[in-house]
């Protein structure tokens, strides 16, 4: 999608440095399929700590931050689809029928397009003969129903990457800042526990990490990154997802799929 | 930011915070947050102690296997209320997909969008 964008924006004579930030307690390794598949030329970071959600205020991915040519941020961080969304797309497209667990994963019109890679994507697939597991098939649901401004985002971009300051969507500074999330003490708190929990993680305490984690997520509730990101090492053989009080499914359902990232602030 | 002791080197708070320790305080754009004289000892390392009152940080301590603490400074929350306290863009440094490192203020000169994303 991005260097879709990339392309196009070179293509009108103008341009935009692309950094991509993937947020992986798991390290580059993690990241870099996902990275060669897009087959992108922007420059690939990896954030094992997460300092996109310290230093930037990022809660949610995909989220993005414009930063003008002397450095100064003119867009604080929001959800970024540049167009489009293939997995969105993807999902939105899969006939899921009136049932609760009989979805028929061969059925779902999908079989021809080319593979996202996502793992979502491949659960759903499956083998094509087995029954969905309801969890799965209310996940699906729940992503159907999410509301993303894939056109209006890319529409933003291309005219800040033609006129600049000029444009209407680039912010002062001062609007900048009062645009950006809200944090508080106890935010503070749960970036600090999710940090030790990321340090001990990554040194092999991941039992010592989970409290850690619980606790970040009680602070900071609207922080789905420190939520996803912990879910996930319990997704699959071995996990527990017991260990913490919230799935994506149940919280996703509490605030509304609609709600899940915010509308754009256009001015 | 991960401590190992509640004094810190003033250049390590500036690569991983922002906040830059001047004559006048602790410093971030235009915003500058005096500091009481205590706060920096004979060797120029800065309490974390009173940094975080100051901003409005939170401190969390771990002890780890070794026996030693461990801490963690949560960003600041007193100045603006708000995850940016300065629109002016803070020097992140990360490595590349595959281990060069990198640094924002090397597009200087360049419109730039920062996307985050994740595999999970």
């Amino acid at each position: 999608m991005w260097q879709e964008l990339r392309n196009e924006l070179q293509a009108r004579g103008t341009d935009v440095a692309i950094v991509t930030v993937a947020l992986d307690t798991g390290g580059a390794d993690v990241a870099r399929p996902f990275v060669e598949q897009a087959g992108a030329g922007n420059i690939a970071l990896v954030d094992v700590a997460h300092l996109m959600g310290a230093l930037f205020g990022v809660v949610n991915v995909p989220n993005a931050v414009w930063i003008d040519e002397r450095g100064t941020i003119v867009r604080p961080a929001e959800p970024a689809f540049p167009g489009r969304s293939p997995i969105i797309d993807e999902i939105r497209g899969v006939d899921l029928g009136g049932g609760d667990g009989d979805f028929d994963a061969a059925g779902s019109g999908n079989a021809d397009r080319p593979s996202t890679g996502l793992g979502l994507m491949n659960q759903v697939r499956g083998d094509g003969a087995s029954p969905m597991p309801p969890a799965l098939v209310e996940q699906l649901r729940l992503t159907q129903q999410i509301v993303i401004e894939a056109e209006l985002y890319r529409d933003m971009i291309l005219d800040w990457a033609e006129l600049g300051a000029a444009s209407r969507y680039a912010l002062a500074p001062d609007e900048v800042v009062a645009r950006s999330n809200v944090r508080s003490l106890d935010q503070s708190r749960a970036a600090a526990h999710f940090e030790l929990g990321q340090h001990l993680h990554r040194h092999g305490d991941h039992p010592g990490a989970i409290g850690h984690w619980r606790e970040a997520h009680r602070l900071q509730p609207e922080n789905w990154t420190y939520k996803r990101q912990a879910w996930r090492f319990e997704a699959g053989p071995g996990g527990d997802p017991s260990l913490y009080d919230g799935n994506w499914s149940a919280d996703v359902r509490a605030i509304g799929p609609e709600n899940y990232y915010p509308k754009l602030e256009v001015r | 930011m991960l401590l190992k002791s509640l004094r810190v080197d003033p250049v390590e708070l500036a690569t991983s915070t922002g906040w830059k320790v001047e004559p006048r305080g602790v410093c971030k754009g235009a915003h500058c947050v005096p500091l009481p004289a205590s706060a920096a000892d004979d060797a120029g390392l800065v309490d974390v102690r009173a940094l975080a009152d100051r901003l409005g940080m939170a401190i969390v301590g771990e002890a780890n296997h070794a026996g030693s603490e461990l801490w963690a400074l949560g960003p600041e929350s007193a100045v603006t209320g708000r995850a940016l306290t300065t629109a002016e863009a803070p020097d992140l440094v990360l490595p590349t997909i595959d281990g060069e490192p990198f640094r924002l203020s090397g597009l200087l000169g360049s419109k730039v969008i920062i996307v985050s994303w994740a595999s999970w």
